[in-house]
């Protein structure tokens, strides 16, 4: 545990020099006001982190996450239109998001398909599902009505509602992860699924929960998203898969499963969303953010890797089959 | 909680009713039935030219879905096959701006390729790592870089003669494409099926360890598998460019999912250890003809995506429903 919050720390101290550097030259860019702004914009990334970091912990992967944000985003604009009030808009979202997690989680639990392959099929299937709802066509900011868009912007003691959403994302799958049987439950499926069975758990069952998981928290980051960015169509986050699982990698996330917190996936996110907020106020193209993640991911991997002989969080150990 | 004893059948079926019941012959059959359909939905289906047009849908893709197969038959996989395409076709517009002729060109795309494998396969054969992940993140990375080079831009202005590759044909209704395909079809059937290399993929894939054990240098394979399909994707990037004759850092998005559509529909193992060329081919064909009979009906690319999410997940989920009954 001790080597583990030192892996946070450095991963916070890269974070604190990037704002250091960036701050030498604009000091405007650690203003709170800029940095509001910052951990604003990355909360979509942020509940969409904790969501793939569980599922990835029951050593599966979910590459449906964005599409289900689109989805999700364009069912509740279409609500929204249909004069559906905001409280239902904000839950039938989220519902979906985890009717769409649970169609994933089925296929991995029941067939045994391969959450890879389950993923890439559903990301299409999904994303598809939206056009064949509207046509292609957008819904636009006039067509959203006033408290459907203010909602996320709303400033609440000097933080949008957005970014409390995601705080208290963090602090109620914090207390999950680490306080209940479920939480455990994922650590112990990930790290050695065989022991697992012999103790009780039900690994399908415990995969199945991960998904639906990460499909409300991308159903909830669906809503958000269209209502922030006032649009919605077919193409809203499409790649945003990959900067999700990169948020995980980067934190430290074992993709082999059962190892990783959720304060590595969430400074995983902070750190790509300081990158991305910081590229034009240096004045760099925005055509190098792809690049620059990219490094990212392949950097953080190979640290991984060379950490990996002090294990992360294992609750059961590994041991040889007989 | 002891197994049950494995099941041992008293005598083997018999080679015609294996062969009946494999995986291929479904595919044969899917294969008629979706162009007998194709050719009653549209009367523009059955013409030698337009099912010759039709090729260029899926010959590209198949390429790399050879590689792919061996890779993931290996236990391994290469997410990043769309992006190298795509630094790929940038490097041969830097050739191209700086006067290089068309052996050159065919050179820089295929060169890029196998570095783009090298580094790949540094990354998961020479450090151990998962390439799951490696290859997310060289996806990002590889065209990433092409978007630095080109921002909003696009290298267009080929050489005339550069436009074989793409649009040029050998005899008849033969494209170069189609005919690059069929020799890359026999060329990787031999080498996954009749040599000690095939055998040692097959090897890795159902027990890495073992296979180590028994004296096959696992991690050159492994190495070796990533430089094809970096090369693959080199040799699809330099046809796919010259059939558009332009270069987009946004070239081939999405690719990497039907390649890999096209070697699980194939029936290749996504957990490694099982498969064959000739799935992958009738796979490829299968794609096109859907693809193709789609686009003579106009329906729009998205649903064709749909319904090839919808063929990934029920060709691997079919034979486990009915497994269980």
């Amino acid at each position: 545990m001790r080597i583990l919050r030192h892996r946070e720390a450095l991963l916070g101290l890269a974070i604190l020099v990037l704002l250091v550097i960036v701050a030498a030259r604009f000091p405007a860019f650690i203003r709170p006001a800029s940095l509001v702004n910052v951990l604003n914009d990355t909360s979509p990334l942020i509940l969409l982190a904790i969501g793939q970091m569980i599922v990835i912990l029951t050593k599966c992967i979910d590459l449906s996450v964005a599409a289900s944000l689109a989805l999700c985003g364009m069912v509740a604009a279409l609500l929204n239109g249909a004069g559906v009030p905001l409280p239902l808009v904000l839950l039938a979202s989220v519902i979906l998001g985890g009717a769409l997690g649970a169609v994933n989680g089925l296929l991995v639990w029941k067939l045994a398909i391969p959450s890879i392959v389950v993923t890439l099929g559903t990301m299409t299937i999904y994303r598809g599902s939206i056009f064949l709802m509207t046509n292609g066509a957008w819904v636009n900011a006039h067509q959203m009505t006033d408290s459907f868009k203010a909602f996320p912007r709303t400033i609440l003691l000097g933080l949008p509602v957005m970014s409390w959403i995601a705080l208290a994302a963090i602090a109620f799958f914090a207390i999950v992860l680490t306080r209940t049987p479920l939480g455990r439950a994922f650590y112990a499926v990930g790290g050695n699924p065989h022991a697992a069975v012999y103790t009780g758990l039900d690994v399908g069952r415990t995969q199945f929960w991960a998904f639906v998981i990460s499909g409300a928290l991308a159903g909830l980051t669906g809503y958000l998203w269209v209502a922030r960015f006032a649009v919605a169509y077919v193409d809203v986050a499409r790649g945003f898969e990959l900067d999700v699982v990169a948020a995980c990698v980067i934190g430290g996330i074992a993709i082999a499963g059962g190892a990783g917190t959720i304060f590595g996936a969430v400074l995983g996110a902070l750190f790509l969303g300081v990158i991305k907020n910081a590229l034009p106020v240096v004045g760099i193209s925005p055509f190098w953010q792809m690049a620059i993640s990219g490094s990212a991911i392949v950097l953080a991997v190979v640290f991984n890797a060379a950490q990996r002989r002090q294990k992360g969080r294992i609750i059961l150990k590994q041991v040889d089959a007989p | 909680m002891t197994p049950p004893p494995r099941f041992i059948p008293d005598r083997l079926q018999s080679r015609a009713a294996r062969a009946l019941r494999s995986w291929e012959t479904i595919l044969v059959a899917v294969a008629i039935a979706i162009f007998i359909t194709n050719s009653f939905m549209s009367p523009f289906f059955l013409n030698a030219w337009n099912l010759s047009d039709a090729t260029f849908n899926f010959t590209e893709k198949a390429m790399i879905a050879f590689a792919m197969a061996m890779l993931i038959i290996a236990g391994e996989i290469d997410l990043s096959v769309a992006s190298i395409i795509a630094l790929a076709s940038t490097a041969m517009g830097l050739a191209m701006q700086a006067g290089a002729g068309v052996p050159v060109l065919v050179l820089a795309g295929m060169g890029t390729g196998l570095i783009c494998g090298a580094v790949n396969g540094f990354l998961v054969a020479g450090l151990g790592l998962p390439s799951i992940v490696v290859t997310i993140g060289t996806l990002s990375l590889f065209r990433g870089i092409a978007f630095i080079v080109l921002g909003d831009k696009a290298f267009t202005g080929y050489p005339p003669e550069f436009a074989f590759f793409g649009q040029g044909y050998v005899w008849w209704v033969f494209s170069f494409e189609l005919v690059l395909f069929a020799v890359l079809a026999v060329i990787y059937w031999v080498l996954l099926h009749r040599t000690s290399f095939g055998r040692a993929v097959y090897a890795i894939g159902n027990n890495a360890t073992a296979a180590q054990f028994s004296g096959i240098r696992v991690a050159r394979v492994r190495f070796i598998l990533f430089l094809m399909t970096g090369l693959m994707s080199g040799i699809a990037a330099v046809c796919l460019t010259s059939r558009l004759g332009s270069t987009r850092p946004s070239i081939a998005t999405g690719w990497e999912l039907e390649v890999v559509t096209m070697v699980v529909l194939g029936g290749v193992s996504i957990l490694g250890g099982a498969g064959s060329i000739p799935g992958v081919v009738l796979a490829a064909f299968i794609m096109g003809m859907v693809t193709f009979g789609f686009g003579l009906l106009n329906v729009p690319g998205i649903v064709m995506s749909i319904f090839l999410g919808v063929l990934l997940i029920s060709v691997i989920a079919l034979p486990r429903l009915f497994r269980r009954g």
